[in-house]
């Protein structure tokens, strides 16, 4: 079984985010670079299936810029087995994205796609789903368990009221949650293996997919900020303060 | 104009994430009207009727709506799409898992936890875990919008006498099917509407030492909540966790009893009216969104402040 992970660029998760100064997003420059961590636990959960027998070959795809080749060679660091980078210099939108990938999905016919459950840049938790719609096919979104078997998947999804557990019939999309797995980091000889493993690249406009932007950035702003505090010596001053000045018990 | 809002509810009842979600359509242009689909879900429908700003309530009734599956709830929200030119849903796990994938079918660019409604096209969302606060203008002819409960309060519930009408229901789609659930039953308020939340981090050292957190919540009414490194480790259920990827809560008190403060903690409870720190590291992050900030050791503390309340 084919398994294809799909997997973004993004600034790196301990990066202190600024936005620029004509506020139309942020700082990018010389600003570290990461695959999204919702997407390395998606290849991680791709490389355990293939571990297990389940998936005989993993393909990673990544739509970015050049540089999301870095990422996808990661990917292939830790066991992707080839890689495929759509050529974007525009920050393409969840909906063009969805489209790019069933695009790709229509040629490599996996029977599972996994995508991290959001990007932690734009926090939109949207490009699997629209996928599964896309496509016609059922989800486990937010996956804490991953478990398949006789041409079906069984995900345990992360609901705000605790957990459920679905069967999707396969082909099927899976998005990852955070505790679905911890990955694994690469090895020396992994990095130098994954150099030589085939990386694919296609230009976004030589697909025929329309991916123009429907939405429009007016502007980014700092959040309010929060009026400084202060620190109180003891659990008596803080009841106190707590009663008598914010009064909120 | 007409809002349609997409109801989270256990067919029993509507949840608190509704009411909020219904509060934020009544800022658009026409009507609202909700969708309430699931089975046996009268009770549910009638309480949405009595909430304000609803004009009509439409029940889809089947048992395959039951857990409201993403596949399902797609093709009849997409069934119903003609009459509305906006779309919205809570942006909770509910709203989150079915939303993009009626945006998907409608051709539209969904926009995803919006705070603010600056007009019909145009919407605030936070970005980058909080970091930023994106304006973005929607081009799409319809809209399909997740809404963050925090962003707006809840409408009031009761006063209203919407009409509840029947609707056909559009077929249960063979790709997916409900396996079970194991759902944290709790006596205390739901995070996402309690008024105060204590939560606990990787300084509680264990699942047990919740019990004094526990203790504390029932003396003040509130939810208990944790955050990423305290669900990591096994001390409290996955439900628990406030944060970028978990639940974005701005309650009117918010106790923070040994977490650090990471950015993707700060992201889910910075917009809470009161945050209380209390951490042995006077360093610790969380001290700089703190209103009252108390650097001790919890396991003093927390018995101390179990006394005086």
């Amino acid at each position: 079984m084919k398994i294809l992970v799909a997997i973004k660029r993004v600034i790196d998760a301990n990066v202190k985010v600024r936005v620029n100064t004509d506020n139309t997003g942020v700082e990018t420059t010389n600003v570290k670079m990461s695959m999204n961590p919702f997407c390395e636990i998606a290849v991680e959960e791709a490389v355990r299936l293939k571990e297990q027998g389940v998936a005989t070959e993993i393909v990673a795809v990544s739509i970015g810029p050049q540089q999301a080749q870095e990422t996808l060679r990661t990917a292939l660091a830790l066991g992707a087995d080839k890689a495929i980078l759509v050529k974007s210099d525009d920050d393409l939108e969840s909906l063009a994205v969805a489209k790019v990938l069933k695009n790709i999905v229509q040629k490599e016919e996996p029977q599972i796609v996994l995508l991290g459950k959001q990007s932690i840049d734009s926090d939109n938790n949207q490009t699997g789903q629209m996928l599964g719609a896309l496509l016609g096919w059922g989800q486990g979104t937010f996956a804490s368990e991953v478990k398949v078997a006789d041409g079906k998947a069984q995900v345990t999804r992360e609901i705000d009221g605790g957990l459920q557990t679905v069967e999707l019939s396969l082909p099927a999309i899976v998005t990852t949650d955070l505790r679905l797995n911890e990955p694994r980091f690469a090895s020396l000889p992994n990095i130098m293996k994954a150099k030589r493993k085939p990386l694919e690249e296609i230009a976004v406009a030589d697909l025929g997919v329309d991916v123009a932007a429907r939405t429009e950035t007016l502007k980014v702003t700092n959040p309010p900020a929060r009026s400084e505090g202060i620190k109180v010596e003891s659990v008596a001053e803080l009841v106190d303060k707590l009663k008598n000045e914010a009064k909120v018990i | 104009m007409t809002t349609l809002v997409i109801a989270e509810h256990n067919n029993e009842q509507a949840q608190a994430s509704t009411f909020n979600t219904i509060a934020a359509a009544s800022q658009l242009p026409g009507d609202t009207v909700v969708l309430v689909a699931g089975h046996n879900c009268q009770a549910a429908a009638e309480q949405v009727a009595k909430a304000q700003g609803v004009s009509k309530v439409l029940v889809a009734d089947a048992d395959y709506y039951v857990h409201l599956l993403a596949e399902d709830l797609e093709k009849l929200v997409v069934s119903m799409a003609d009459d509305y030119s906006h779309i919205l849903a809570p942006a909770s796990t509910f709203g989150k898992n079915f939303a993009p994938r009626v945006a998907a079918i409608l051709d539209v660019q969904q926009i995803s936890d919006i705070t603010k409604i600056e007009s019909d096209d145009t919407f605030e969302r936070p970005v980058y875990a909080g970091n930023a606060i994106a304006t973005v203008k929607s081009n799409d002819s319809k809209k399909v919008i997740t809404v963050r409960s925090t962003g707006f309060d809840a409408v009031a519930q009761e006063g209203g006498s919407a009409a509840i009408e029947v609707i056909d229901s559009t077929g249960h789609a063979d790709t997916a099917s409900y396996v079970g659930e194991e759902l944290t039953v709790s006596e205390r308020p739901e995070l996402t509407s309690a008024r105060v939340i204590v939560s606990g981090g990787r300084g509680m050292g264990s699942g047990e030492n919740f019990a004094m957190l526990e203790t504390l919540a029932d003396k003040l009414g509130a939810a208990v909540g944790a955050s990423r490194a305290a669900v990591d480790a096994g001390y409290v259920p996955n439900d628990y966790q406030v944060g970028q990827t978990g639940k974005i809560v701005a309650p009117e008190l918010y106790i923070a009893v040994g977490i650090s403060g990471a950015i993707q903690h700060l992201a889910g409870m910075k917009d809470s009216k009161v945050i209380v720190a209390i951490n042995k590291d006077e360093e610790a992050p969380i001290f700089q969104v703190a209103d009252y900030g108390l650097v001790a050791d919890l396991f003093k503390v927390i018995p101390e402040l179990n006394e005086a309340l």
